[in-house]
């Protein structure tokens, strides 16, 4: 009765060579202390900060909506535009970009530049992008408003050309079959097996050019975040917080309705 | 669809004349918003400028190259910052995300009327804030360096970390769950052995994901001034050293296509 | 020893799924308990061990109400009590070692479990459960590798590992072919048989039903409508529990299927 072990261990599930097992073990806590002992925390530095710290918590919670309203409402109204402007834009401009960077229905030259545009807009952060227009359209909305359908391209026909590429083929072969050019192909067959997804990932992305045009600002691409910006330079923690407030309160309606709008469309 | 009887015999119209109509009426509004939006957003904006843009394009293109690749012994020290920077916040945003998670989620939360909306709102407060303006604040409190952004990358990373668990947890089978619950296992036990392991992948495959987001998040950190690479980007923005800002974006291209291609990998062997 | 007292479950939708139910279980009796879909058997059994709350009635086992007991004593209660499912109910992604210890869940520290630190004893037990059920060398495996018939046998070890004083079988051959319904049954009664365990066994099989068990209840619309020996269960009681149907002929069916069965283990034995 009591030759069955008494001991059990649980084997290892994800790394399963014993050699590697250890090393990568061993490598992962080597880089744990090594990457924290770069962190080199200026103590005294924090502690002060501590003070201002509960600052901006108090000013989170009293935020102060009504002293620096009209920079608010201005950065409020730029950043609205501009985040209309630049989805409706942006998704003009990614139907195009997407059909032409969906390997199955898009003849290899033009697959290959639509893919080269949607890497580039993928690979660099809106921030950096906002830098170069910028500098080349001046400061303002404006340049927040191209670098926001720049980047809308590399999310949403990246997106498109995968759906495109995920539908059923059959549908086109159907269509071609009953003689239709290429433009009806994708009209019949193609459209409405992607429409709801498209729908879909441009709310989404409405909700994404949001919160963007709130950074963007910061590099003088216009919007609230220029007025965020301003706020934390002067220390005006309760503006500060008022805006916050404000841009989460628009993250969130905008997450309800867009929930909604995706139920409705399917 | 709609077949309408006329004089001429039975009419087919993809729609009906109201849905036609309600279509056509969207359309007009969203039309019109977007050219509202559009007049508004271009009130201040100088035309010149914009006309100018194509040649300042070709001035900033021909200033950028060719890139003075003998700056890139420079930037290693930088990059080893961001990396650590995302990696450092990817963990400790993991770390408080996890409890938040288990209380936001409908099947584990303590109380569904007090701490649930509670863990909700943190994780969209923290969706909605970008990591860089988390970035700016934290710079103005603990000062600049790479603290600031550590916290600011966690921060952010406590939303993202949070929702998808949280979602992933609500998915879990209620049958292994009961099973444990009538062995007669303490609430925590079920937490342990019932509902971890069905949420131990998910958990896995979003840490890694999220650690490549931030990677590229923390490439940009240092232009309010939170390190790493950024915060030689600014320098050579501000110095107008075009090749080295070829260099650095270079730098952060490859970076970012290195962290992207671990995670995949990373997420693979995961599930 | 269980007693079911006037056991009554009316859900919040106003569903009454059990009205006044009421039997007793001696020691080392296995029940099956029959009846349509929707009649009550799975709530039943869940009411037990409270995994759903009965609206009101007794359930005692050896002499404790089960029903008035706090969250604590609830949980010692249901130590003693192994339970059984339909989809097996294994938490997937554990090994088959760890879904029978989590069997001793209730009887060890949050952190002994947390750490897989289990007593010796429980799993030098969990290894002769294996054993027993058939399925000596797969402690290692992840669950989710294991065939139907090889998962139920884990959460027959599972259940066992809690040493328990009763056990609530709910559907076991749902998910399973004829033969390995059979298997399970059979590994099932033999087991209640060697440890002196009172079972309920809730399944929809009239046949294997009878062929399994020392006992039958039948419930309709909540209610018992028949209690008593297999053999008793005629045409008669089964039209009360089911309603008209052709019985005769289920049972010729169920007959061949266990024929070829018997025929073809002989032919296996021929083999080797």
């Amino acid at each position: 009765m009591s030759d069955y072990p008494t001991h059990w261990r649980r084997p290892p599930q994800i790394l399963k060579h014993p050699v590697w097992r250890p090393i990568i073990q061993i490598g992962i806590v080597a880089y744990l202390i090594l990457a924290l002992s770069t962190l080199e925390v200026d103590w005294l530095r924090v502690w002060d900060g501590l003070d201002r710290g509960w600052r901006f918590v108090e000013g989170f919670l009293t935020p102060d909506f009504t002293s620096r309203w009209r920079d608010i409402s201005e950065g409020l109204v730029e950043s609205l535009t501009m985040t209309v402007t630049s989805t409706v834009v942006g998704i003009a401009l990614s139907i195009p970009f997407g059909v032409g960077a969906a390997g199955n229905i898009a003849p290899a030259p033009v697959y290959f530049v639509c893919r080269a545009v949607i890497a580039v807009s993928r690979s660099l952060q809106e921030v950096i992008i906002a830098i170069f227009f910028v500098a080349m359209f001046g400061f303002g909305p404006f340049a927040g408003f191209v670098t926001l359908a720049f980047a809308t391209i590399g999310f949403l026909a990246k997106l498109l050309a995968e759906a495109i590429e995920e539908i059923d083929m059959a549908q086109v072969e159907a269509v071609r079959a009953s003689g239709g050019s290429w433009l009806q192909v994708v009209n019949y067959a193609v459209e409405p097996q992607v429409t709801p997804r498209l729908i879909g990932l441009s709310l989404y992305r409405l909700d994404i050019n949001f919160r963007e045009s709130a950074v963007i600002g910061i590099v003088g691409a216009g919007g609230i975040g220029a007025t965020l910006n301003t706020a934390i330079d002067r220390y005006e923690h309760d503006s500060a917080g008022a805006i916050l407030l404000i841009i989460i309160a628009i993250v969130m309606l905008a997450e309800y309705l867009s929930g909604h709008v995706r139920k409705w469309v399917q | 669809m709609a077949v309408r009887q006329t004089p001429s015999g039975p009419d087919w119209r993809a729609r009906t004349p109201r849905g036609a109509l309600l279509l056509w009426l969207g359309w007009l509004a969203a039309v019109a918003l977007t050219a509202w939006c559009w007049f508004v957003m271009t009130e201040t904006t100088i035309w010149a400028f914009v006309y100018d843009a194509p040649r300042q394009a070709a001035d900033i293109g021909s200033r950028m190259v060719p890139p003075r690749l003998d700056y890139l012994p420079e930037l290693w020290r930088p990059l080893w910052d961001t990396i650590n920077i995302a990696t450092l916040g990817t963990a400790a945003g993991v770390v408080i995300a996890t409890p938040i998670a288990f209380l936001a989620a409908r099947n584990t939360t303590p109380s569904l009327l007090v701490l649930r909306p509670i863990a909700l709102f943190i994780i969209v407060a923290s969706r909605s804030i970008n990591s860089l303006i988390w970035a700016l604040l934290l710079v103005s409190i603990v000062g600049p360096g790479l603290l600031a952004g550590v916290i600011a990358i966690a921060l952010r990373s406590i939303g993202f970390v949070g929702k998808l668990l949280y979602e992933a947890i609500e998915e879990t089978d209620v049958s292994q769950v009961e099973a444990i619950e009538a062995t007669g296992a303490s609430s925590r036990q079920v937490l342990a052995f019932g509902i971890w392991p069905q949420v131990a992948p998910a958990f896995w495959a979003i840490s890694v994901f999220r650690w490549d987001i931030n990677i590229r998040e923390s490439t940009v950190l240092g232009l309010v001034g939170a390190g790493g690479i950024g915060l030689q980007l600014q320098n050579s923005l501000n110095t107008l050293a075009w090749p080295q800002v070829t260099v650095i974006l270079l730098l952060i291209l490859a970076t970012v296509l290195v962290s992207e291609w671990i995670s995949a990998k990373v997420r693979r062997a995961i599930i | 020893m269980l007693t079911v007292e006037n056991l009554t479950k009316t859900y919040r939708s106003g569903d009454k799924a059990l009205h006044g139910v009421s039997f007793s279980l001696p020691k080392g009796q296995v029940v099956g308990l029959i009846g349509p879909s929707g009649a009550g058997k799975s709530t039943l059994i869940r009411c037990v061990n409270r995994l759903v709350e009965p609206t009101s009635g007794r359930v005692l086992l050896n002499d404790i109400d089960l029903t008035t007991l706090n969250r604590p004593a609830l949980r010692r209660a249901r130590r003693r009590i192994g339970m059984i499912f339909q989809e097996y109910a294994l938490v997937e992604r554990l090994t088959v070692m760890e879904n029978v210890l989590s069997g001793r869940l209730g009887y060890v520290s949050f952190w002994r479990s947390w750490m897989r630190r289990f007593p010796g004893t429980d799993i030098a037990n969990a290894f002769r459960l294996l054993d027993r059920v058939g399925l000596e060398g797969r402690a290692d495996s992840r669950a989710d590798e294991l065939s139907g018939g090889q998962r139920q046998r884990v959460g027959i070890a599972r259940a066992l590992a809690q040493e328990p004083e009763l056990l609530l079988v709910d559907e076991p051959t749902a998910s399973l072919d004829p033969k390995t319904s059979r298997q399970i049954l059979r590994l099932l009664t033999e087991v209640c048989a060697e440890r002196g365990l009172p079972a309920i066994i809730n399944i929809h099989d009239v046949v294997l039903a009878q062929q399994f068990s020392q006992r039958i209840i039948g419930l309709r619309a909540g209610e018992v409508v028949f209690d008593g020996p297999p053999s008793d269960l005629d045409n008669a009681a089964l039209t009360r529990i089911y309603g008209e149907e052709d019985w005769s002929a289920m049972r010729k069916s169920a007959a061949e299927d266990a024929e070829a069965e018997l025929e073809q283990s002989h032919r296996m034995a021929g083999l080797a």
